[in-house]
């Protein structure tokens, strides 16, 4: 068991969470994630860690409640437990003295990109992170990742924060500005991270991303996360989740997550009708309440 | 001597296939204490079984059999218990007809002793009318060992070692210890309880349980031993990195390993989604590519989904070749799973990103190869395609990397597999540290992952009783 010590919600759908858990939080790295099951009956899913001190025991995970599991979980409160918590999964990010560094993240991939800037920060480099997001209320973690950055842009779809327009168009201005970058690393939804490799390989900056494709156990063993990089067969569990982004094939990850569209949606609302049923639409009263405060 | 010659094997009752092939239960009912008693008489106690020859732990075939003869069930499960710690697994799962009953002098001339249904039938008893276990008190040693992997190599390395007094912790990278006989084996061939009733029974002997640990991850070898203080260390980890046949089309939807589906169906019980969160696509004709237990595994478990209407096995030799258990490819048949042999995909061709046709050559039977099979080939322009919305790969496994990654000095050979430095005692490279099971010898079988569990355990206890370890 698990302990939730913290829950906030950030903004609509969005949630933080401190977990208790010693001995994952003593390993953990960047760019690692663990894998959640909430109950008996519930299903495996992977989330990544935001952050993490050896020095309290926790972890500290974003989660957008978008499916019935993420829902399930952004019903549990401060105090509450959840059932398992296996980590740290997957290879941490490569942390080295690279020179420029451009951080990309999108949606809740800015929580991902947190931890990375920070070390990437500490090893010397000078850190640009872009941050993007539909709307302002939606770009999460400003203050800590202007903390952690030497640079941070801020852009959203509406032009409601920082300026109007796609990530990709902040960082085409600054390749154009000339400034020399010597890595990318872009976190976010696949169509982001796919048209910033797209960007990035034409002017031939190596770019990471890292693939969240669907799992299952997360040791190798299954072969559900499978991804085609540099024409060959990766487990994003154990031989990723980061993979240089101008080897990936994204059409096959983009169809391979769509596999189980029909059985998220039957889960969600069966979740959504049985959830209502007992207590009229708790999470958007509950998701207004923290955010209003 | 007895003479029961003449009475023929006794064959426990099954379900019928065209219930079975329905539901989750387990196919073989068993035997009912007189027949197992009717069995039993025909063993002719032979002063030198050749039968323990074929066991690779040595039951004490003959006395067990005699036991149970004389209706002293809870004793023939005691003598069976001090060689086989989970005779209600082996039991079901061993491949008796190439192990112990093939040796088995009563099949020169008609059918073997079922030594195999006996041993499942006293198991089942002692489960079911035991009131508590007889737990040997045994004085304290004070060593901890670590166990890495609760598949069967773990789970028996960890009882004899606590059975000898050590304290013994088992990790577990899943949340639920069993290894294959969990997430692998269906419940309709070895029941979920048999497993759990003796993980169950490790925990009553003091083994302590850490599920959700991913050694190699969370912690090294290293770490186990210098910062937690474990005195040794068994690696039990397994083979369970699923092969893919390395064709086009590996990507479409619909196409799994079979470890995937194994594990989306047993572990994670999808079958009763939406009970269960973890869903799998009602699919309504699936092939399985492959001819071993996993391939059968597979294929029986698909049939048995609600929505499936044929499961096709492809196999590229032909029946004889099949390297899964004879009771199981019959059981398959029996259930009207759809064998087509000498079968070899080349190429999985889908629409809007889902299989819909699986292009296959036919094969033709060549000259023995090294495993003295006889070697499938092409046959020139016989493609030809089945329909299917999905495919279940099962071809074997090779050997996860994580622990060996995270421990430079324990050497493995080129395929990963953890070196022995001493057969006998199952020791590795590393001082303190040993390994047994699939992960040293390749996917092999359960009885054979608890013979390396034995003797590791025995390998541990001398090591850490010498030293001032
Ligand atoms: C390495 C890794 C790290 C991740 N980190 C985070 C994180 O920090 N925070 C977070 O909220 N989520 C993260 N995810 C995604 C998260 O695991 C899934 O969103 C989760 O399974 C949702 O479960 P659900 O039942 O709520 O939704 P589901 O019902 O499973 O899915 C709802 C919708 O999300 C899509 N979806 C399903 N799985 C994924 C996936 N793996 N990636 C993208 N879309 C998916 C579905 O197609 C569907 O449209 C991560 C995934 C991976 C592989
Ligand atoms: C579908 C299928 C059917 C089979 N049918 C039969 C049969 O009928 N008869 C037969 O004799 N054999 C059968 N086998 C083979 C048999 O199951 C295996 O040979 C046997 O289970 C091997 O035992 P093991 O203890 O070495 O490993 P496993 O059973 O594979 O267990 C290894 C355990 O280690 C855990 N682990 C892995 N890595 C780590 C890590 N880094 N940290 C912590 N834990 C870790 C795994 O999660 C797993 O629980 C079958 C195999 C399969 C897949
Ligand atoms: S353990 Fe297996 S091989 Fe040995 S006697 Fe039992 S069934 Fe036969
Ligand atoms: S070989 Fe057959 S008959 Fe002889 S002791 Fe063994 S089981 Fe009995
Ligand atoms: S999640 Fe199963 S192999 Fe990666």
């Amino acid at each position: 068991m698990y302990t939730i010590l913290e829950k906030e919600n950030l903004a609509p759908r969005v949630f933080r969470y401190i977990i208790q858990a010693p001995d994952i939080a003593k390993k953990a790295r960047p760019g690692q994630f663990v894998i959640i099951r909430l109950d008996e009956t519930g299903e495996r899913f992977p989330i990544t860690i935001s952050d993490m001190d050896s020095n309290s025991g926790t972890l500290t995970v974003y989660v957008q409640a978008i499916g019935k599991s993420s829902l399930e979980m952004s019903e549990l409160h401060d105090g509450d437990s959840i059932l398992d918590v296996v980590g740290p999964l997957g290879n941490a990010s490569e942390i080295a003295k690279f020179g420029t560094v451009v951080l990309v993240g999108g949606g809740f991939g800015i929580a991902a990109i947190h931890p990375i800037a920070r070390a990437l920060t500490e090893a010397g480099n000078h850190t640009l992170s872009i941050l993007g997001a539909r709307t302002a209320e939606l770009v999460l973690l400003e203050d800590a990742m202007r903390k952690v950055s030497s640079e941070v842009c801020i852009v959203t779809n509406d032009g409601s924060s920082g300026s109007e327009g796609l990530v990709t168009d902040v960082l085409l201005q600054k390749i154009k500005e000339g400034i020399p970058i010597d890595r990318v690393i872009a976190i976010g939804p696949l169509v982001m991270m796919k048209s910033v490799a797209d960007l990035t390989r034409s002017y031939n900056i190596k770019t990471t991303v890292s693939l969240n494709p669907i799992m299952i156990d997360g040791t190798g063993m299954c072969g559900a996360c499978r991804v085609t990089v540099g024409n060959q067969m990766k487990f994003a569990c154990v031989d990723g989740p980061e993979f240089d982004g101008h080897e990936v094939d994204f059409e096959s990850l983009f169809n391979r997550l769509n596999s189980y569209v029909s059985e998220e949606y039957e889960a969600r609302q069966r979740y959504i009708q049985d959830t209502q049923d007992k207590e009229p639409c708790r999470l958007e009263a509950s998701s207004q309440t923290v955010s209003s405060s | 001597m007895k003479s029961g010659k003449k009475i023929p094997r006794t064959q426990p009752p099954e379900q019928k296939p065209e219930v079975r092939r329905h539901n989750f239960q387990e196919v073989s009912l068993g035997y009912t204490p007189a027949m197992a008693q009717l069995e039993a008489s025909r063993c002719i106690q032979c002063k030198k079984p050749k039968c323990m020859i074929g066991c690779p732990v040595r039951v004490h075939i003959p006395e067990f059999i005699d036991l149970v003869a004389q209706g002293k069930f809870l004793e023939a499960a005691e003598k069976i218990k001090e060689s086989n710690s989970l005779p209600g697994i082996t039991g079901r799962v061993c491949p008796q007809e190439d192990q112990c009953e093939k040796h088995c002098v009563v099949g020169i001339k008609g059918e073997p002793l079922a030594i195999g249904k006996l041993e499942r039938f006293v198991a089942d008893f002692e489960r079911l009318h035991k009131s508590g276990d007889s737990l040997i008190q045994t004085q304290p040693t004070g060593k901890r060992i670590a166990i890495i992997g609760a598949g069967p190599a773990g789970l028996t390395a960890a009882g004899d070692l606590a059975k000898m007094g050590h304290e013994v912790v088992i990790f577990e990278a899943l949340h639920q210890p069993g290894g294959v006989l969990f997430y692998g084996i269906p419940q309709f061939r070895l029941p979920k309880d048999v497993v759990e009733a003796e993980i169950d029974y490790l925990r009553k002997l003091g083994v302590e349980i850490k599920v959700n640990y991913v050694i190699g991850q969370i912690k090294s070898l290293d770490e186990l031993m210098k910062e937690e203080g474990f005195h040794a260390v068994f690696i039990g980890t397994g083979a369970g990195l699923p092969h893919f046949l390395d064709i086009p089309g590996e990507n479409l939807n619909g196409v799994y390993s079979a470890n995937e589906f194994l594990t989306r169906v047993n572990l994670m019980h999808a079958w009763e989604f939406p009970r269960f969160d973890t869903p799998i696509h009602p699919h309504k004709v699936i092939a399985v590519v492959g001819g071993g237990n996993t391939a059968l595994d597979a294929a029986r478990t698909a049939l048995r989904l609600p929505t499936t209407e044929k499961v096709i096995v492809l196999y590229r030799r032909s029946r004889e070749e099949m390297p899964a258990r004879q009771e199981e490819i019959q059981h398959a048949e029996e259930e009207g799973i759809d064998f087509q042999f000498l079968t070899a995909p080349f190429e999985f061709r889908g629409k809007n990103g889902w299989l819909s046709q699986i292009a296959c050559y036919r094969m033709a039977l060549g000259k023995p190869d090294a495993s003295d099979r006889r070697r499938p080939e092409r046959i020139p322009d016989s493609e030809f395609e089945v329909k299917a919305d999905a495919v279940i790969i099962a071809l074997g496994s090779g050997v996860n990397p994580l622990i060996a990654k995270s421990a430079e000095d324990l050497q493995t050979d080129s395929k990963g597999h953890i070196e022995l430095a001493d057969e006998d005692i199952n020791v590795t490279s590393k001082p303190g540290v040993f390994a047994g099971g699939d992960i040293v010898t390749g996917a092999a079988t359960v009885i054979s992952a608890m013979g390396a569990g034995k003797k590791a355990a025995q390998g541990i206890h001398e090591y850490v009783m010498k030293g001032n370890h």
